[in-house]
């Protein structure tokens, strides 16, 4: 059989066609972002769009060859890959330029490259590889830290240039590993983590500790069955803790309501353990357990946000509306949400937009394009946008499902997990429901690092994927 | 296949809910919610308020006296504005870099969103500097809006001044917004509306340095401003300047009133002070220094300003007498320098005696008048004193007395002809006599009234009977032609003759002769009012000629002793001015005397 004829048949054409349209759209709304009257043309190589029409050449350019490459390639250097780029990982911190204070450029002949944007097709390469080795458990101890380590030194090296939204992208990884078996509870602690992370610096201690021991009443409640027993363990708490008030008037102790609290919960936590039945009592311990970590979260997270750069705490204060001032640091969302949601049901029309074109809004062909999309486009064309990026990823899905190979499989999630990770947060700093962490969207966001990166990361996958009959698990 | 397969359903859920989370969202921002919409306008769009220009002020002749000149404001968006260079900013515009902090801090109090003026009233050549360097300032914009320019040089008075609008204003007229300018006083205060003009707008797309992109939609929402009216006053601009002059150095007014149509020809309050003084960078520190001046130039003599009227009142009192029947032109009676009433002496000066009712106009004779005021107030058709009172209070108001006369200053004072109420709690009793109120007989005691009512009353008696509403502007319309009405007064025609011939003779061989002309029969009446507080004030009202008056005129000179010493020669001189066109040899002394007489210092 003629293998360019077998090539052909065997492509996912669908997603290539989905590839194309987005890589389009991106374009035209990078064109009407920063249009200008003086520079009409779209192929104008002086201005953005122009550029990223080369971008897109040369990216088409590079989705060939990668086609072209026999797929055993990918499986076959997937290390050595991922060796040379965390070696210029660590080469860009050595010798990369420094833009908006991150280190994380090599500048070539007038054209910058961003090492950290090629680091994700190669650690999905990498982590392909070790998951889907002969005897792979996800649940094995020694299994979780191969993987781990994997994912930890792109981002930790990522993390020093210091680019915490490209670092953030490896968590998307998780997905990968719950779905190669990584236990459920795992998922369910890190949205826990996520949700007690807001609510700490959302709300005040006291009211979080109290909310995660509301939460240890019930499933206790859920596991025993029996609820006079409840009333008294309430009743227990509730004595412990004014006794606790009563002792710290007496002896003007120094603690502050939070502690008391807890030392009320740690001694209703002894007492209940040695006075209950041990019925259910593994489950009981559990309850207990999970509820100390959720307060070590807790405890955790107020420490942590003190380390985070005063950028990121801003962007994480404004995400949930802690601190309002508009002109400062909340000021891109705000602009941000006023050129979408001027854009109406049907959008003010291509190269009509106002807000991104006069550069209210910040960064407008990079993080923020997708201002753009919704100002012009309005919520239909938002919503088409939307949509065809879900689709696509759930594409990307199908595809992998359908692999015979582990290595192609676990790559096709990759490829789907990060992508989705791209969108979900990108679209979401911009109308405001997740934190403005910086990482651009994939094929809209102006950047050649970007779209090659995306490219290359699809590209391998349809590869791997047009291959699949050829593979025998 | 393998055992977690299921999985990939946990796995597209979370993505799909994440996604229709995100649908909802934005249905919400773009669709349900229209504040962004707002924002977005606000955001992109500036209106650009085009000012009108302000009517123009010409004079009866067509002088132009007023106008308008270009000056810019130094607005800024505080939100647009980044770090720049200070020094260079103070040092175009010639402030202090402490005075420029404060107008900062000021605007930013304002607003961070909207414009606000940073420095106003920018001079041509700053603003030429200003222009070249205004890139490197973003958040600064220059506008464009037109100021005061005068073509005298006094005269302040008349035409009043331009502020910045108040916020009360603003909240009373939404025409209004801060940093506009609105007359103050005079005639700018009170034909504000017709001068002012409709703003214009014209909508701009901007950037977020708020640089202009162009008009929103080619200007089909742009208004064009349309310019205020213009207002022709009824001065006579050269008898204004002549008479300006003549009262430099003196305190006091004069007003002429052309009899038969009300025009005011002239009015001079003084001192005055150049309205120029008031337009500017220097306007603050000129009108602290106008604040200060202890004779008082912010205030209008001429209307708000009420002095005794004196014996020019005995005009009214002869009138009155007449009309009352209670005298005749031929009743005499005596005075050796005074007369006793009922053991209250009337002082007097020397003249022949006894004297009829010319005679006593000639010479001012104050007993005489007491004795009129006295057959009035004793008139037997009145149950009393106190009775007949009313009736005479009711004949000095028709000559336009103790109310406002003139529609067209907003600061005129009615001045005060008293109540008989008034004397009851003065003299705590209603049984009062004439010798108790005699004073006012001779113009003195507690009746006050404006420079421009004693010329309205010559007027009146040039008029032989009424007065024209006087007024400043002439009408540009229905509605302010309405305002100008004839007031007759309560007294026959025929009994202002006699009156008029001890006018005549007044100026020919009595009181008023420094006021006398060769070429007019002017009439006219001196007088010479107490003043306990230093010397005596002069007063002369007169008009001119005795058939067809063309000119009624009253000129009040504070400290100016005796009437005849400085008000009658001021006001011959003025006529003369008026109806002649020039000045008399015979008179250059007496003009050189006037100009350089000082009362002030």
């Amino acid at each position: 059989m003629n293998r360019r004829s077998d090539l052909l048949t065997n492509l996912d054409w669908l997603s290539i066609g989905m590839y194309t349209l987005l890589v389009l759209l991106g374009w035209l709304n990078i064109y009407a972002a920063v249009f200008d009257d003086t520079h009409s043309k779209i192929w104008d190589v002086t201005q953005q769009y122009g550029k990223q029409m080369l971008w897109i050449g040369t990216g088409i350019v590079l989705a060939g060859v990668i086609l072209l490459t026999d797929s055993k390639f990918f499986t076959a250097f997937s290390f050595v890959i991922y060796g040379l780029t965390i070696g210029t990982l660590v080469a860009v911190l050595l010798f990369g330029i420094r833009v908006n204070g991150q280190v994380g450029w090599f500048e070539l002949g007038g054209v910058r490259v961003q090492p950290a944007e090629f680091a994700k097709f190669a650690t999905a390469l990498a982590i392909a590889n070790v998951m889907s080795r002969h005897g792979f458990k996800m649940m094995r101890f020694s299994s979780l830290l191969q993987v781990g380590l994997l994912l930890a030194i792109p981002a930790g090296l990522i993390l020093l240039q210091p680019d915490t939204g490209s670092a953030l992208v490896y968590g998307s990884f998780l997905l990968v590993m719950y779905r190669e078996g990584l236990h459920g509870s795992i998922l369910l602690l890190c949205c826990i983590t996520i949700a007690l992370f807001i609510f700490t610096l959302l709300y005040s201690p006291l009211a979080v500790f109290g909310i995660i021991i509301g939460g240890a009443l019930l499933a206790f409640l859920y596991y025993r069955q029996n609820k006079q027993e409840l009333y008294r363990i309430l009743i227990f708490l509730v004595f412990c803790f004014v006794f606790g008030m009563f002792l710290r008037w007496l002896l003007k102790l120094p603690v502050s309501d939070n502690r008391l609290l807890l030392y009320a919960y740690l001694l209703t936590n002894i007492v209940g353990v040695f006075f209950v039945y041990r019925r259910k009592m593994k489950q009981i311990l559990l309850v207990i357990l999970a509820s100390w970590l959720c307060i070590g979260a807790t405890i955790t997270v107020d420490y942590v946000f003190e380390k985070l750069q005063p950028h990121q705490q801003d962007r994480i204060n404004n995400l949930l509306g802690i601190e309002t001032d508009l002109t400062g640091a909340g000021y891109n969302v705000h602009q941000s949400k006023i050129a979408i949601g001027s854009g109406g049901f049907l959008g003010k029309g291509f190269l009509e937009g106002t807000q991104t074109k006069f550069n209210f809004v910040p960064e407008q062909s990079t993080d923020f394009i997708f201002c753009t999309v919704g100002e012009e486009w309005g919520f239909v064309g938002s919503t088409v946008v939307i949509l065809l990026f879900m689709a696509f990823i759930l594409r990307m899905i199908q595809l992998a499902e359908r692999q015979r190979s582990d290595f192609s499989r676990i790559y096709g999630y990759a490829v789907a997990c990060i992508l989705f990770f791209h969108v979900a947060i990108n679209i979401g700093m911009t109308i405001g429901v997740a934190p403005v962490i910086g990482i651009p969207l994939p094929f809209f966001s102006y950047g050649g690092s970007s779209l090659w990166a995306f490219t290359i990361l699809i590209f391998i996958f349809l590869r791997l994927d047009a291959n699949r009959l050829q593979v025998f698990s | 296949m393998n055992k977690f397969t299921h999985r990939r359903a946990v796995i597209s859920g979370i993505m799909i809910c994440i996604f229709a989370v995100y649908i909802i969202r934005l249905f919400y921002l773009q669709v349900m919610d229209d504040s962004y919409k707002m924002s977005a306008i606000n955001n992109s769009q500036r209106v650009e308020v085009q000012y009108p220009a302000r009517g123009l002020i010409f004079d009866r002749n067509n002088t132009l006296l007023v106008y308008n000149q270009a000056a810019y404001d130094l607005m800024i968006i505080p939100r647009q504005m980044q770090a720049f260079d200070t020094t260079e900013l103070t040092s175009i515009l010639g402030i202090t870099k402490e005075s420029l902090v404060k107008s900062l801090e000021r605007c930013k109090r304002y607003s961070r969103y909207k414009a606000s003026s940073l420095v106003s009233q920018i001079t041509d050549n700053k603003y030429a500097m200003l222009q070249e360097k205004l890139y490197k300032y973003p958040g600064f914009f220059i506008q464009t809006r037109t100021l005061r320019k005068y073509n005298i040089s006094h005269s302040a008075d008349v035409f009043g001044y331009i502020g910045e609008v108040s916020s009360a204003q603003i909240e009373r007229d939404s025409s209004y917004a801060p940093g506009d300018y609105i007359g103050v006083n005079g005639l700018e205060k009170s034909y504000e509306q017709v001068l002012k003009g409709t703003k214009g707008k014209k909508i701009l797309l901007v950037d977020n340095y708020n640089r202009t992109k162009g008009s929103l939609k080619d200007g089909a929402y742009d208004e064009p401003a349309v310019v205020g009216g213009n207002l022709t006053t009824t001065l006579d601009i050269r008898l204004q300047e002549y008479a300006y002059h003549l009262m430099q150095n003196k305190k006091g007014g004069v007003i002429a009133i052309e009899p038969a149509t009300g025009e005011i020809l002239l009015k001079v309050s003084s001192p005055g002070f150049d309205p120029q003084w008031l337009v500017g960078l220097e306007r603050g520190t000129n009108y602290a220094k106008l604040q200060q001046n202890p004779n008082l130039p912010l205030f209008d003599r001429t209307v708000m300003a009420t002095y005794p009227p004196g014996s020019i009142f005995k005009t009214i009192m002869g009138l009155i007498g007449l009309q009352e029947g209670v005298i005749t032109p031929a009743s005499k009676f005596e005075c050796y320098g005074g007369a006793s009433f009922n053991g209250r002496f009337m002082s007097c000066h020397n003249h022949p005696s006894p004297l009829d009712l010319r005679g006593a106009i000639q010479h001012s004779c104050n007993p005489y008048f007491v004795n009129v005021f006295r057959r009035i107030l004793e008139n037997s058709r009145y149950k009393g004193v106190r009775d007949a009172y009313d009736p005479w209070r009711d004949q000095v108001m028709s000559f336009g007395l103790g109310q406002q006369i003139c529609p067209d200053f907003l600061n005129e004072l009615p001045g005060s002809i008293p109540t008989r109420e008034h004397y009851d709690r003065e003299f705590k009793t209603q049984n009062w006599y004439y010798t108790y109120v005699m004073s006012l007989a001779i113009g003195q005691g507690a009746l006050l009234m404006t420079p421009l009512q004693m010329a309205n009353i010559v007027s009146c008696i040039a008029n032989r009977g009424y007065y024209i509403t006087p007024h400043i502007v002439r009408p540009m319309d229905q509605e302010h032609a309405a305002r100008i009405k004839k007031h007759p007064v309560n007294i026959k025609s025929s009994y202002f003759e006699c009156i008029i011939d001890g006018m005549e003779n007044a100026v020919k061989a009595g009181t008023g002769r420094n006021a006398a002309s060769d070429s007019v029969v002017i009439c006219g009446k001196t007088g010479t009012i107490q003043n306990p507080h230093g010397e005596d004030h002069s007063a002369f009202f007169a008009f001119a000629p005795r058939e067809n008056p063309q000119i009624a005129i009253l000129v009040y000179v504070e400290n100016g002793e005796w009437g005849s010493s400085y008000a009658a020669p001021i006001a011959g001189l003025l006529i003369e001015q008026y109806l002649t066109g020039t000045v008399p040899e015979r008179k250059n002394a007496l003009e050189k005397r006037m100009l350089e007489a000082n009362l002030i210092d």
